[in-house]
């Protein structure tokens, strides 16, 4: 089989399903229980820190 | 010890660039050689005058802003370069006598294309990108910046790049790839910076005091290692000599049309989208004063945009030797995008929400929302364009002029001023911007500047479009190139009065930025000694 025939057929096939499969379990993850607490906390990172990096703990 | 290693590699680089510079087969080649031995000679004499001398002590405890400080400047000065140039060639198409003959073959349109192009996107916008990401990522990982002076080996080598190429497409030296002009040993060095960019980023992350990774930070990660993965594709090429400019691409025929337009539309995709929804998704809340609308939102935005925006590609080759599966495919991918640019763009305007007060009162915040609303408009636009019927009537025309610069102008122009008006003050700890009228004038001026060219572009092209397949009843064309090129005048004067509106606000931005650093009350004084702790 040709090369471009293979890849052709393996991109529209495999691949395709793989990549919408991750981009589902990206879905899936932004919404899993419990993220909300994390996302507030995380939107709330430009707000922390504006003067000076936080010290370095040794 | 490392600095006898750099003045060894220094003192070969010189060497190697007074030899070149002697066999040059091109002048273009020669005028960059000349400018790399000054360069590299003088960094030599630098690093010989500091060799064996004590170290200065490198502040741990707080931000390294000396770089972004210098990273606003050359942002200002590229931006009003860029937009001279563009009004210059503007005023070139309308008035053609202004391709003067003495400049004939450095300053005519064709030369001060690229030059324009590539100063706004990659000087301009490169500039702004490069100091807002060494700035939020700071910010945002509470860390200095990984990796000492690497970060002014960036903006400095970013510099040089820009010297070259520009320098070189006045004196002619183009690979012709649209956007990706610079040949390859200027493409080669910009690979060198690129990695010390993605290096000096990717190590402030991994040393973050925070424990997640704010958004900002994974789009501006997406669009270095997006580029380095385009620029080093689109530019595989064999130098036909080494002491010569040019090089002869190893794609040929429509595989080169299609690397170029991969790499052209993720230019679009992830240089002046990806970076500037990473300054969009901190500039916008800090200047606010309140969290971003949805993180939630903000996750998926990023990764759709990834996923889809890759593909996009092809919708620049309609109706060419590309099969037309690849055409459909290009198609559907632009349409589909729709979706998460204007998710983007909900996120960033209702991150406003409960604060709409303030478009009224600051003039900085209006700018970041007019940039946001030219996104989406232009977000819907694109998408629109690529439709293989639309593209029908607006391909080759200046409709597509019009829709690059709404988005170039109002979207990427706009949330870089207002980053720019939000850093001043901050870098240069000043209380307040010098005037917010000065903002207000610079708002309207370059609104309305937009709107005229955008509009006299629809007009221009939609018109041109129409000419061009016009038939009289036995099926003959009605109108010759020539007749559409002398139906244009009117909107081409249009657009180059637009352009210099444009360009009045971003020299009253200048303005008001040195003098918010020179008279607006100081807060602190510059480089704070804070005691150690």
């Amino acid at each position: 089989m040709e090369t471009y025939t293979l890849l052709r057929a393996f991109a529209d096939s495999w691949m395709l399903l793989l990549l919408f499969a991750v981009f589902i379990a990206m879905l899936i993850w932004v919404f899993r229980p419990g993220s909300t607490a994390v996302h507030k906390d995380t939107a709330d990172i430009p707000f922390r820190h504006d003067d000076k990096p936080a010290p370095v703990q040794e | 010890m490392l600095n006898y290693v750099k003045l060894v590699a220094l003192a070969l680089i010189t060497l190697f660039a007074m030899i070149a510079a002697n066999y040059a087969r091109d002048l273009a080649y020669q005028v960059h050689m000349v400018l790399l031995m000054m360069v590299s000679g003088g960094l030599f004499l630098v690093t010989l005058r500091a060799t064996d001398e004590p170290a200065p002590a490198v502040p741990t405890h707080e931000y390294m802003d000396d770089v972004v400080r210098a990273g606003v400047i050359a942002t200002a000065f590229w931006g009003v370069t860029g937009f001279l140039v563009g009004v210059i060639i503007a005023f070139q198409l309308a008035f053609p006598s202004l391709n003067y003959d003495w400049a004939e073959g450095f300053a005519n349109f064709g030369r001060l294309r690229p030059l324009h192009t590539s100063a706004v996107i990659f000087a301009f916008g490169g500039n702004a990108l490069i100091a807002t990401s060494f700035y939020v990522v700071q910010r945002t990982s509470a860390a200095r910046l990984w990796g000492g002076n690497m970060a002014w080996f960036v903006f400095w080598g970013y510099q040089f790049f820009i010297v070259l190429a520009a320098t070189g497409y006045v004196l002619g030296s183009t690979q012709s790839k649209e956007y990706a002009e610079p040949e390859w040993y200027i493409d080669l060095w910009l690979t060198i910076v690129w990695l010390a960019y993605l290096a000096v980023f990717l190590g402030t992350i991994i040393k973050r005091r925070e424990p997640h990774i704010y958004v900002a930070n994974w789009f501006y990660l997406a669009f270095i290692v997006t580029v380095a993965m385009l620029h080093v594709v689109n530019n595989l090429s064999i130098p036909v000599s080494i002491w010569g400019s040019k090089s002869v691409q190893v794609f040929s025929g429509v595989q080169d049309a299609m690397v170029q337009w991969w790499y052209g539309h993720n230019a679009v995709g992830f240089f002046l989208t990806a970076g500037f929804l990473g300054m969009m998704y901190y500039f916008i809340p800090k200047q606010a004063e309140r969290p971003v609308y949805s993180y939630k939102l903000s996750i998926i935005h990023f990764w759709a945009l990834i996923f889809l925006y890759i593909w996009a590609g092809p919708h620049h080759l309609h109706y060419t030797a590309l099969p037309d599966w690849a055409s459909t495919l290009g198609m559907v991918f632009s349409i589909v995008l729709w979706m998460p640019s204007w998710g983007g763009m909900i996120n960033g305007l209702m991150t406003l929400q409960g604060a709409w007060d303030k478009l009224r009162t600051d003039p900085v915040i209006r700018m970041m929302v007019i940039s946001v609303g030219f996104y989406g408009m232009s977000t819907f636009e694109g998408p629109m364009m690529s439709i293989r019927a639309v593209n029908s009537l607006s391909h080759y025309t200046d409709w597509t002029i019009g829709h690059v610069h709404s988005g170039a102008l109002g979207w990427n122009g706009m949330i870089t001023f207002g980053a720019l008006y939000y850093l001043t003050p901050v870098l240069w700890k000043r209380e307040r911007l010098y005037s917010l009228s000065l903002v207000s004038w610079h708002f309207w001026l370059a609104t309305i500047g937009i709107v005229l060219y955008a509009a006299s572009m629809w007009v221009t092209g939609i018109m041109e479009g129409l000419m061009w397949r016009e038939v009289d009843a036995n099926g003959f064309l009605v109108n010759s190139f020539a007749d559409t090129v002398s139906a244009k005048f009117p909107m081409y004067v249009v657009r180059g009065l637009g352009g210099t509106l444009f360009l009045t606000g971003a020299l009253i931005m200048c303005y008001n930025l040195w003098m918010t650093v020179r008279a607006a009350p100081a807060k602190a004084p510059l480089g704070t000694a804070v005691p150690a702790e």
